[in-house]
């Protein structure tokens, strides 16, 4: 297991995935049938299930691919690999504990982070155990760090802070004080993602790094400036989640400044590195680099909409409704899942020798944005829809809203199919091209025999 | 990098020690049990509490000093249950835990914020309880 240990880390992301997108759409069809599956799995036990294995997926899968990236390519000596299939048995016995607690409805956690929060402790563990590794392989190995390596380190370091930090609401000192405590709880949450985010934004720098086969691009000025940028979001720019909440104006004020700097400057790099590629890398690397060029379109659309939402006046309104939802399926589809995607792609290739891409592939992929943006706006319309609504209605029963919602739900609940379809149909193969490798690595004399094979061929 | 950690560090001390802006008590031994009833059945999956949490159910921020709302409302619906609501068993007791909680909830904010003010720089001065 040893030396494939971060394709076991891809492959449960994988899985995650699957599961996670499958239960968003069964999720999904209590908007239009309200009682569905009320008797076996009610919502409240279905929610966190689907949020968790997304967030799973995101995790796992950018854990992976770091470890890969540090052994496979950049072919640094791991620390210990010990710790790291240590670090992944933490996180698969874990996610059977986390999904035993939502089953057997003993939750006690809050949203985003629903499950006994006893579990967190050994999630603490698991991302104590990276950090160990990645610090002791990294320091003193690599001289004048390209920013993915920073961006991995910050995203390790804060990842555990504000993981801790979710969970302060046990103190009494944050639990006695109703609003310090959503206050800090939120805060976590926002910096949490902004945490994942610097996982996967550091995927996508050294991805680009390695098709263009040129450091520099990870190096520059301008670079490190979005870096900072991002980190100074990922720290201070968590706020305009409680703009409605009565916290202190200052910390409002300090939100609405720093949210307006968001994301600009990744816009640049990452459309000067598009228009620079050559046909060349772009035809080795297709898969890679259509989905990084997807997850750019989405950036786009995200960065509007995340501007837009910050500026208070607009938050008041889009605040509590779906459009909150649309920023949030648009970031960890459209941004984090494509960039996934990619990073996946990449390791396919390297494991494998050769691309996996074709045509019926290339329409999947359309089909994957095409489903998502449509996905997108009809969440928009649902939150569009209920703002108009409440201010013709102040005194309107929800369910009412519901029923009059009914189209947009259908729309929503429809392409969400063709979303997860198109999901399985992207990240099944993934697996199947990664599961011999993983079983290779549980069974060395399989893979002396593939090298023997191999040297053989060459041989001759 | 340093001067942007410890700017952080200082903005963390002050979130994290600083009054809340309502003038509000702090939560009874009874308010924090009706929390902890809330969090254990994972409510917030469709309720919400100043906008944040699920979509499913209303938001339950002032539902305790709501016309026509209420602590009795709250109490018949939590073991009722509706078409999408599961009936919770919950007894006497849980369910005066529960509405202490909302009606701590209550008396820390308003929302929606009806009497909020914009400002022309895209500013919402809200107003405080």
């Amino acid at each position: 297991m040893r030396k494939n240990f971060s394709l076991f880390f891809v492959v449960a992301g994988l899985f995650m995935l699957i599961l996670g997108a499958f239960i968003g759409c069964l999720s999904s069809l209590v908007y239009i049938i309200p009682d569905f599956l009320k008797e076996y799995i009610p919502f409240n036990q279905l929610r966190p299930m689907h949020i968790t294995s997304v967030i799973s997926w995101i995790i796992l899968t950018a854990t992976g691919g770091v470890y890969f990236y540090l052994g496979r390519v950049e072919k640094i000596k791991l620390y210990s690999t010990k710790l790291a299939t240590v670090h992944f048995i933490i996180f698969i016995v874990i996610a059977f504990g986390i999904a035993g607690s939502y089953l057997t409805n003993q939750m006690g956690g809050r949203e985003y982070l629903v499950f006994n929060p006893l579990l967190m402790l050994p999630i603490l563990l698991g991302w104590f155990l990276f950090a160990v590794n990645y610090f002791k392989s990294v320091v003193n190995t690599i001289k004048n760090w390209p920013v993915y390596l920073w961006m991995w380190a910050v995203g390790i370091i804060f990842m555990m802070f504000h993981l801790s930090e979710s969970n302060f609401w046990i103190f009494d000192h944050f639990r006695d004080d109703y609003i310090r405590d959503v206050t800090v709880q939120w805060k976590s949450y926002g910096s949490f993602v902004g945490s994942w985010n610097m996982l996967v934004y550091g995927t996508a720098m050294f991805l680009m790094t390695k098709i263009r086969n040129d450091v520099n691009i990870a190096r520059g000025r301008t670079t490190f400036f979005f870096f900072f940028l991002g980190l100074t979001n990922l720290m201070f720019g968590w706020a305009h989640h409680t703009y409605i909440i009565p916290t202190l104006p200052w910390v409002r004020y300090v939100a609405y400044g720093i949210s307006m700097t968001e994301w600009i400057i990744f816009i640049k790099i990452v459309y000067s590195w598009s228009k620079s590629l050559t046909k060349k890398d772009k035809q080795e690397y297709s898969m890679v680099y259509r989905f990084i060029l997807a997850s750019d379109f989405w950036v786009f659309v995200n960065l509007v909409m995340a501007l837009l939402m910050s500026i208070p006046a607009l938050n008041y309104f889009s605040h509590g409704t779906h459009i909150t939802v649309a920023h949030s399926m648009g970031t960890t589809i459209g941004i984090n899942t494509c960039v996934l995607f990619a990073s996946v792609s990449f390791i396919v290739t390297k494991v494998n020798g050769k691309e996996m891409f074709n045509r019926s592939k290339k329409i999947v992929f359309y089909l994957f944005n095409l489903s998502l943006l449509i996905f997108w706006v009809a969440l928009i319309a649902m939150g569009v829809f209920k703002i108009i609504w409440e201010a013709n209605n102040p005194d309107g029963q929800v369910g009412v809203m519901h029923a009059e919602s009914s189209t947009y739900y259908a729309i929503f609940i429809v392409a969400g199919s063709l979303l997860f379809i198109c999901i399985f149909l992207i990240a099944y193969p993934m697996i199947k091209a990664l599961i011999p490798h993983c079983k290779y690595a549980l069974m060395p004399a399989v893979v002396q025999r593939e090298i023997d094979h191999i040297k053989k061929a060459q041989e001759s | 990098m340093s001067m942007l950690v410890s700017v952080f560090t200082i903005y963390n001390v002050i979130i994290y020690t600083q009054e809340s802006a309502s003038s509000v008590l702090t939560m009874s031994p009874y308010a924090l049990a009706g929390e902890q009833l809330w969090q254990k059945n994972n409510c917030a999956a469709c309720h919400q509490i100043y906008g944040l949490g699920g979509y499913l159910g209303p938001d339950l921020t002032n539902v305790i000093s709501q016309e026509y709302k209420g602590p009795e409302y709250v109490k018949y619906f939590v073991n009722s249950g509706t078409k999408s609501m599961p009936k919770f068993n919950f007894s006497e007791g849980e369910k005066e835990q529960l509405v202490a909680f909302l009606i701590h909830v209550d008396n820390t904010g308003y929302y929606p914020n009806k009497d909020a003010e914009f400002g022309k720089d895209g500013w919402v001065e809200i107003e405080y309880k």
